[in-house]
């Protein structure tokens, strides 16, 4: 009894400051170089999908803010937490005005994926998987959800071939400590445990970055990262 | 014994040219230059009706007839694959077109081995019916060394495909209606010439560019890829066509819709007899538009008859 009793003790003594006082690290992604220029998508062959847009829809390839603020960057904990299993909910890969929501989605390998289609035309989600399996359904509008998941960690491209200026993709990451940095190219990891971490950093045209970082206690650190852009 | 002879006899030549261009260099140091085919990690089988396929069984055909394009590693990177379009498939990779499991999943052994003896119209891949049964099975095993989802991963279940309904001009209009609405005619155009809106911007998973099929070329069967007659075509659909753009439409069509679809598609080859371009002349050539039926729409009541889906 005495030992279970310690046991206990020690269990708490250990988790309440993982639980309670997690660090949190934040910062924001910025660039240097020439970004390539975003360019208007012409919508004019699905006049469903135009209609939609009282202004043309920009590229997403690269999406910079004010103050070489860069978007759309996954930063993630890849070493150094322990790889927790996937959420129960479903996470949700919307498409709507022939455009991807959001551009990039983030989630856990194993946990659910929900495909849904908004709109008024037929699509196909194409993922062009490398090490997870590729596959190619169509949805036409009005369908239920289509649900997969993924069963190994990949950045995978996501397509449409009937709209192919629709582009998008997963982020299946081995962890739930992840963030995409915003049009301020702010993003926030909180709840990690104190602890010795590697982050990583992804752009979709530029590939990873990485950084280690270490976590006593429930301190915020920050931590930066900046991408060179090139035009082409 | 006797099949080491060759070695022997060839190393003995290449030492002597060396020796001769390269005075000092001994036959044993030759460096082991060139990519050679890794020795099959595990014994592969396959099973097609009652003939077992053994992986080491295929070595030498490998060699001899399909690493020219496929690549002694598997990978599609052949000497003759610069010049070829399609490129040839990438076993590493695992993905098929032709199969009859649904899309995302592994193909089964039997699809395989059709593949390889029907080859691949409009492609570079032959006709292999110079090889037995017994060969073609190996090969098959052989070609699943090359990825480890094999190993790990079992051949997808088959798509079931129900009886063929009767061909009638009403399936036939039915077909059209679903052609136009499930944005078929988006690639492959609409009257099936492969000249739709989207179809000059497709490409292939590996970004090269892709032609969607064009229904209304050439007069005789072969020149579906995975197959000519009724049942074939089913399948394609509702399989997807994976490495490319063309999706599976499982979730979405019905079977009895989707024979509905395959006598319309029929009607696209304007220039083959088929008994539903015969069907279509006795109509007088024309395809009615289609009138949705009280009997398509969800019934409040079910009717007692039982019959499974809308008939024809």
């Amino acid at each position: 009894m005495r030992t279970s009793k310690t046991c206990v003790a020690v269990l708490i003594a250990t988790l309440c400051p993982a639980l309670m006082f997690g660090g949190t690290i934040s910062g924001k992604v910025t660039y240097t170089g020439t970004p390539a220029k975003a360019k208007p998508i012409d919508m004019s062959k699905e006049p469903s999908c135009a209609k939609q847009h009282a202004t043309p829809v920009m590229t997403e390839g690269v999406v910079t803010g004010a103050n070489n603020t860069l978007a759309n960057v996954v930063i993630y904990v890849s070493a150094g937490a322990d790889e927790a299993n996937a959420p129960a909910q479903a996470v949700t890969f919307t498409q709507k005005g022939c455009q991807y929501g959001p551009h990039v989605l983030p989630l856990h390998v194993g946990q659910e994926l929900d495909v849904v289609n908004g709109d008024q035309t037929s699509h196909n989600i194409h993922p062009l998987a490398k090490t997870n399996r590729e596959w190619n359904k169509s949805q036409p509008p009005g369908s239920p959800p289509i649900k997969d998941k993924w069963d190994s960690p990949e950045f995978i491209e996501v397509k449409c071939n009937i709209h192919p200026w629709m582009h998008g993709w997963f982020a299946v990451l081995k962890t739930n400590h992840y963030a995409v940095s915003g049009a301020d190219g702010t993003f926030t990891l909180p709840n990690l445990p104190p602890g010795k971490y590697t982050i990583t950093a992804w752009h979709e045209p530029d590939g990873v970055q990485t950084k280690d970082i270490t976590i006593t206690g429930n301190e915020a650190k920050s931590l930066d990262f900046s991408f060179v852009l090139k035009p082409y | 014994m006797n099949n080491m002879k060759p070695v022997h006899f060839s190393s003995a030549i290449l030492g002597f040219i060396l020796a001769a261009g390269f005075a000092g260099i001994r036959a044993q140091d030759v460096p082991d230059v060139g990519p050679h085919p890794p020795q099959p990690a595990k014994h592969t089988e396959s099973h097609i009706g009652n003939i077992t396929g053994h992986s080491a069984n295929a070595r030498m055909d490998y060699r001899r007839y399909c690493a020219g394009c496929h690549g002694d590693l598997g990978d599609g990177q052949g000497e003759n694959t610069p010049w070829l379009d399609p490129k040839p498939r990438n076993f590493t990779l695992a993905t098929f077109k032709c199969r009859s499991t649904p899309t995302g999943t592994l193909p089964t052994d039997e699809d395989l081995f059709n593949t390889i003896g029907r080859g691949l119209t409009n492609s570079n891949m032959p006709i292999w019916n110079t090889f037995t049964r017994q060969q073609r099975a190996d090969l098959v095993a052989y070609i699943k060394t090359f990825s480890p989802r094999w190993e790990k991963e079992k051949a997808g279940e088959p798509i079931k495909v129900p009886a063929e309904p009767p061909i009638t001009i009403e399936s036939i209009s039915h077909g059209k209606a679903l052609f136009t609405k499930l944005e078929c005619w988006k690639c492959h155009g609409p009257q099936g010439k492969g000249d739709g809106p989207s179809a000059a911007t497709l490409t292939d998973s590996q970004d090269n560019p892709i032609r969607p099929y064009n229904f209304a070329a050439g007069k005789d069967d072969s020149r579906f890829k995975c197959g000519s007659n009724n049942e074939d075509i089913y399948k394609i659909f509702m399989t997807g066509v994976d490495g490319t753009p063309m999706p599976s439409f499982a979730d979405t069509i019905q079977p009895n819709d989707a024979w509905d679809l395959v006598h319309f598609l029929r009607t696209l080859q304007v220039n083959r007899r088929s008994r539903e371009n015969d069907v279509l002349r006795s109509a007088g050539g024309r395809i009615p538009p289609y009138v949705e039926k009280p009997s398509d729409a969800p019934p409040a009541n079910p009717p007692g008859s039982g019959a499974a889906g809308g008939g024809n």
